[in-house]
């Protein structure tokens, strides 16, 4: 048995996850589920689109409509979906990997047009599911498998880049602060644009183990006793800055949605035709 | 509503962090399963439901104060 949350919003008979002890995958998946639940939204009218990796598993273990699609494209898909139902809160689970590399482009254009998806980054700084090669977003001079030297490529930030790509609602969260990123994701679910909220996983066996920074508590720990906002990031310098997580809001504007302009357009037609 | 502490030791895969962030030490990790050790401490504030990453704990609401 487990709790009502977890019995109505999840597939039991998927359960427990394959994700690793004390992945944070699974603390994100709570809090999306617990996010639909404080806002009264109908399961039904909601659509999870998914790409591959450790989180886009999401889709399968969460009982909404589901989309289990291919790498990197789960914004692509959404996308499709929204135009043809708008009506429908569409939400994509993505990895770093999925999202910033493979999907990087599908990224920036899906906020550039202020689609109204919410894209929700279950960012743990490396690929887990095939064995722990670096990813966009894990920082200079770390570990993983494809950097056995450290890491020379400088990371993305994810909520800039879709901040700078036009994305209406921004946020980070941290699989630590669970309270605190529930209302993120509850905001962005609200929010009518694109939103994207990038929250910081736990990758305890593969980014832990590869550079040394101890268990999932440890790494929780480390979480804790590290995460600032957005206006103390701002005062620090870039050294102060690295190793830091980052909690709350980038971005929250209010931009014309991309499925709402479409339907003007046909509404526009129509009516110069009659 | 009162609130009762519920585990189920099958989902849980003994990663701890219910127990290291439990403000009262109600949990402990024994033979790598989650155990409630102290339950009288537990003041219910459902901090191990919220960061358990396998849904293997949480508060149940029930009737009366058993």
């Amino acid at each position: 048995m487990a709790s009502e949350l977890i019995m109505k919003y999840m597939r039991e008979e998927h359960l427990p996850h394959i994700w690793c002890p004390g992945c944070g995958h699974g603390i994100l998946m709570r809090d999306v589920a617990q996010a639909v639940k404080n806002l009264g939204i109908d399961q039904e009218k909601v659509c999870l689109v998914s790409g591959i990796g450790c989180a886009s598993r999401a889709a399968g273990y969460m009982d909404f409509q589901t989309m289990h699609t291919t790498h990197g494209r789960a914004i692509a898909f959404a996308t499709g979906v929204k135009m043809a139902r708008p009506d429908l809160e569409v939400i994509v689970i993505a990895g770093d990997g999925d999202v910033a590399a493979i999907g990087g482009n599908h990224l920036i254009h899906a906020a550039r047009r202020n689609i109204g998806i919410t894209v929700i980054v279950f960012n743990n700084d490396i690929y887990g599911m095939t064995g722990g090669q670096y990813s966009p977003t894990t920082p200079t001079g770390e570990f993983g498998t494809t950097a056995p030297y450290g890491n020379i490529d400088r990371p993305f930030d994810i909520a800039v880049l879709a901040a700078a790509a036009g994305a209406s609602y921004v946020a980070k969260g941290t699989a630590y602060h669970a309270q605190q990123t529930i209302k993120l994701i509850e905001d962005g679910l609200r929010h009518k644009g694109f939103s994207l909220i990038d929250c910081a996983g736990i990758c305890a066996t593969y980014y832990g183990r590869k550079n040394k920074k101890g268990s999932a508590v440890d790494m929780m720990k480390y979480q804790r006793d590290n995460t600032i906002t957005f206006e103390q990031a701002k005062t620090m310098s870039r050294e102060e800055r690295s190793g830091k997580f980052i909690l709350g809001k980038l971005v929250e504007d209010d931009f014309p949605e991309f499925s709402d302009e479409y339907q003007k357009i046909i509404d526009r037609l129509k009516e110069a035709k009659k | 509503m009162a609130k009762r502490l519920v585990v189920d030791a099958s989902w849980c895969k003994g990663c701890g962090i219910c127990a290291e962030f439990c403000p009262k030490k109600v949990l402990k990790i024994v033979k790598e399963k989650v155990s409630v050790v102290n339950p009288n401490d537990c003041i219910k504030c459902g901090l191990c439901e919220l960061r358990c990453p396998d849904y293997a704990i949480y508060l149940e609401e029930v009737a009366n104060e058993e």
